[in-house]
């Protein structure tokens, strides 16, 4: 499955950071999982688990947080959400595996500019870190 | 630190981990041949019996799947702990287009970069002894995500004889210095290539020459035929014989057995 590349990359950065810092475990661990790449959580929490212990780091405890997808046009200002647009399933398949992938299925809501931010909800990311 | 502010940057360098050699073709002026080159070498070194992807980095706009021939509705890379690209005429093959359809993705430099880096982060590569790159022209977020979080990599720099894509393939000899393998001169019909600064490689480097071959527009899309060129006898020859040489001393990467 893709989540565990997800996975496995925070495992990797979060195991690469603690051995340059010299920490052998992280007390808590915050992660955003960006709307737009619409991650499973069951199949990434158990790869997450997996990876965590493949690189041989501790995380004692860690929460995972929902990002809400934002646009926002760079031409007429205007933004929106992902509720907004009707995607078909395969095109959710595609900007999952891609987020990027949005901009070739995505234009803008009001003045169908293609010319627009992706502000918030992309992907995977650490937001916070507690050691 | 600035591996914990895009956690996928750790993962590139792993998956290139499970990859002998990175070969890039790159240059600074566009339709040059790159992807062409890119498909034929690709091609060869399979024949050779060398284990080899292609990566498409042209995010926004990818062609070596039409080179190729491939259905993309069919041929799909499958879900694996990442993603695993599929085999084409004996060759791994990535294209961001597997997610675009086809269709224009017109990116901003940002979002170019992040596509890079997932793409890189997600794909499985393991068992590829030689992973050729196909590279948009110019140096711009392509070129530089290579040249920072790839960085293990050899170029190959593609122009044609004129005398401005001669200049332009100096300027890129200059900012990927050492990495250069080879300048290519594709097009080539023949006569003292009238400007070409070697002092700027950084490194000496052999200068290959490919035909100028009609048959090559004819083949896109037919890798059988592409591969029964002048052209393609000419990269086997010049290009190929030179990958096979490099991945034959093997020092550059460990290759995971
Ligand atoms: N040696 C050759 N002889 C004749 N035609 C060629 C040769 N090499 C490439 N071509 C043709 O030139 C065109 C441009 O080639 P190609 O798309 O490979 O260039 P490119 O450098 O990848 O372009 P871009 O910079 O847009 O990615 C194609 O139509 C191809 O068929
Ligand atoms: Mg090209
Ligand atoms: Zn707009």
């Amino acid at each position: 499955m893709h989540e565990w590349a997800l996975a496995e990359a925070v495992a990797l950065a979060l195991s690469s950071y603690a051995k340059r810092a010299g920490i052998g475990r992280v007390k808590r661990l915050v992660l955003g999982l960006g709307e737009l790449q619409a991650v499973d959580r069951e199949v990434f929490e158990l790869a997450l688990g997996e990876s965590l212990k493949l690189y041989g780091l501790e995380v004692e405890s860690y929460e995972l947080v929902t990002e809400e997808a934002f646009f926002e046009c760079k031409a007429c200002g205007f933004s929106w959400g992902l509720g907004e647009l009707a995607l078909s399933d395969e095109v959710r398949e595609a900007i999952h595996f891609l987020p990027e992938a949005a901009y070739a299925y995505v234009r803008c809501p009001r003045c169908g500019s293609p010319d627009f931010s992706i502000v918030r909800g992309r992907g995977v990311r650490i937001l916070g870190l507690e050691a | 630190m600035r591996y914990l502010a895009d956690p996928r940057l750790e993962a590139v360098s792993e998956r290139l981990k499970e990859v002998g050699e990175v070969v890039v073709f790159a240059s600074s002026k566009g339709g040059v041949g790159k992807t062409l080159l890119s498909v034929s070498t690709s091609l060869l070194l399979g024949r050779r019996g060398v284990s080899t992807g292609l990566l498409d980095l042209d995010v926004t706009n990818p062609t070596a799947h039409l080179v190729m021939g491939i259905d993309i509705a069919r041929a799909r890379p499958i879900e694996e702990r990442g993603v695993v690209p599929p085999e084409v005429y004996g060759v791994k093959f990535m294209s961001p287009v597997f997610f675009t359809q086809g269709r224009a993705a017109p990116l901003r430099g940002e979002y170019i970069s992040s596509a890079i880096r997932e793409v890189l982060s997600m794909t499985r590569w393991t068992g590829v002894g030689v992973l050729v790159v196909d590279t948009p022209p110019g140096m711009s977020d392509e070129l530089l995500e290579l040249l920072t979080y790839v960085r293990k990599f050899r170029a190959v720099v593609v122009t044609t004889p004129s005398v401005l894509a001669l200049e332009s393939a100096a300027r890129l000899g200059e900012v990927l210095g050492p990495r250069v393998e080879a300048l290519v001169i594709n097009m080539y019909t023949g006569g003292e290539p009238r400007v070409w600064r070697s002092a700027n490689l950084g490194r000496p480097a052999p200068v290959y020459t490919l035909p100028y071959d009609r048959e090559v527009e004819e083949s896109v899309g037919d890798p059988g035929r592409l591969l029964s060129t002048r052209f393609s006898r000419e990269v086997d020859r010049q290009i190929v014989s030179h990958v096979v040489r490099l991945f034959g001393s093997g020092s550059y990467y460990p290759v995971p057995r």
